[in-house]
């Protein structure tokens, strides 16, 4: 890069995030002062310093002074675990990772809470009466849902300050980027734009979708790829989780995304949706927020709700398979013990295949793929070209399992 | 005047028991706040920045040009390397203790001295 050469550094050229005002501004997007900008440049930095510098310390201590010591093979991932959690290496580098993600939700509720009646009415302007926001005041969180607040976000995504109240998902959308260092691109919605072309390049032409469901939409980052992909289909986006739909439709509304509809639901249990009415069941990142109660009855709903032909598609982090190596998957694990995600280390140990064929998909109507998320590779960084960085859990590189319904 | 108070709500604990990665969590305090500094830090450079930057394109410098200023590409990098060194130079003994675990067994100063002080 010749035009860095002039800076204090040298001629050393720049790999890392990109200042966070290149993320993409919609209508709702809260305001940011330069200092608070300077702040998420900072997480982003740091988050991206841990991954590239620190983590790669924590393999090595492994392999140089934790396993030596093991008197028998490890069987488990809980077994590397606990030993990892006796190493110094580890512990600085978790306890740094910790505090980043806490200084990321303070640094990101600051933003919103001190600007939450400006905010909240603009939301609220865009959103009052508008048919395409159905929340359901009578409506019981599922335990998935409140039991702890994920990724260390207080009052996670479903707790309003005041009626309507839509800081916590501002939140959420205003700091991805400093978690991500970047990686999801400019709408943070790299996962969808990926998901989209995989679709249309692996389904073919003659797959048409007419009625999408999204279960778990959240605010929609990953949805929105899919209703513009398919601007005349109807898309409709499930959460259970009102201030996300809310902030979602106005978020929808000023990027100019007219086809979606955000309802308020529990994803296990859809009845206001007949038999086969869907073309294709989405879920992106959201498996792992949910249950071994709740996955046999979402599944058995995606069934249902499949016209013949349709497809299901579940976007997530890779399984602990056989072949993957008990580290990684202790690794994998950091964010379900040390950062409020509890079911990820059970949902990722299970047969998802087992799972969807008894949820009455046929094992041959199985589907299998991979994505990386699509950014602006010249202003984002790219998960697809970035060898440099693993992360693990938080790579912004997913697979894809899923399923045709039988015609 | 809003019923929210930004400041107290914004540093709240998120539901769930904390886990503590060192034996003694005053440890863990005292860096979680030394992290808080270096984060506070690394606004005010990058702040001091934008001033120089403005200074030297106007010759003069505003607290709303402060705020609305946008660094092209170039000077997007040339901050964001800044901010790297900054974190290398704050964190190296940290990247000292990862290169000392693949350097295997090293000398101690004592016994090195042991060693030149014989004779034999
Ligand atoms: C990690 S977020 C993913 C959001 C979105 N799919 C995306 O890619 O940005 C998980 C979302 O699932 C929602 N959720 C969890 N359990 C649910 C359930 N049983 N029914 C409906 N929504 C649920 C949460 O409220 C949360 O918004």
């Amino acid at each position: 890069m010749a035009d860095t050469q002039h800076g204090p550094s040298g001629d050393i050229s720049y790999d890392g995030p990109p200042d966070y005002r290149a993320v993409g501004r919609h209508g709702v997007y809260p305001e940011t002062s330069h200092d608070e900008i300077a702040r998420f440049n900072f997480l982003a930095q740091m988050n991206r310093h841990l991954s590239t510098k620190l983590m790669p310390g924590v393999s090595e201590a492994f392999e140089t002074r934790i396993e030596p010591k093991r008197e028998t093979a490890y069987e488990t991932r809980h077994q590397v675990r606990k030993d990892l959690v006796k190493d110094p290496l580890f512990q600085w580098w978790s306890a740094l990772r910790r505090a980043t993600m806490e200084n990321r939700q303070q640094a990101g509720r600051w933003v919103t809470l001190r600007q939450a009646e400006a905010l909240n009415a603009k939301v609220h302007e865009l959103t009052d009466g508008d048919p395409r926001l159905k929340l359901d005041p009578d409506f019981t969180l599922p335990r998935g849902v409140c039991a702890i607040d994920h990724h260390c976000m207080p009052g996670s995504y479903h707790f309003e300050n005041t009626p309507g109240d839509i800081t916590g998902p501002a939140n959420y959308d205003a700091g991805i980027f400093a978690t991500t260092g970047g990686m999801l691109g400019r709408f943070n919605d790299g996962g969808g734009v990926a998901v989209a072309e995989w679709v249309k390049k692996n389904l073919g032409a003659d797959f048409k979708p007419k009625r999408i469901l999204d279960l778990g939409a959240g605010l929609g980052h990953n949805v929105l790829p899919l209703a513009e992909a398919f601007p005349n289909a109807e898309i409709i986006a499930v959460d259970a989780a009102g201030p996300m739909l809310r902030y979602g439709l106005a978020r929808a509304k000023t990027m100019g995304i007219e086809n979606v509809t955000f309802i308020q639901g529990d994803v296990a249990s859809l009845s206001q949706f007949e038999d086969e009415s869907f073309d294709w069941v989405q879920s992106t990142m959201f498996l792992h927020e949910t249950s071994y109660k709740t996955m046999p009855m979402i599944f058995a709903e995606t069934q249902r709700l499949l016209k013949p032909g349709g497809i299901v598609l579940h976007v997530e982090q890779p399984q602990y398979s056989q072949d993957m190596p008990l580290f990684e998957q202790a690794m994998r694990d950091w964010d379900a013990f040390y950062n409020n995600e509890p079911f990820w280390t059970k949902m990722h140990e299970i047969d998802l295949d087992d799972w969807m064929v008894k949820a009455g998909f046929a094992k041959d109507d199985l589907i299998h793929g991979g994505v990386a998320a699509i950014v602006d590779p010249d202003i984002f960084p790219s998960a697809a070209e970035d060898t440099e960085q693993e992360d693990y859990g938080r790579k912004a590189a997913w697979h894809v399992i899923g399923a045709r319904k039988s015609a | 005047m809003s019923d929210i108070d930004p400041l107290k709500l914004a540093g709240a604990k998120a539901k769930g028991k904390r886990p503590w990665f060192f034996e003694d969590a005053d440890v863990e305090r005292v860096m979680n706040i030394t992290l808080a500094l270096m984060q506070e830090v690394a606004v005010v450079r990058e702040r001091l920045d934008t001033v120089e930057r403005l200074l030297e394109r106007d010759g003069a410098v505003t607290r709303e040009a402060i705020e609305s200023y946008t660094p092209s590409k170039s000077e997007a990098d040339e901050r964001g390397l800044m901010m790297q060194e900054y974190i290398a130079r704050c964190l190296r003994i940290l990247q000292q203790d990862r290169e000392a675990l693949t350097r295997g067994k090293e000398a101690s100063s004592e016994e090195v001295a042991d060693e030149f002080a014989r004779t034999d």
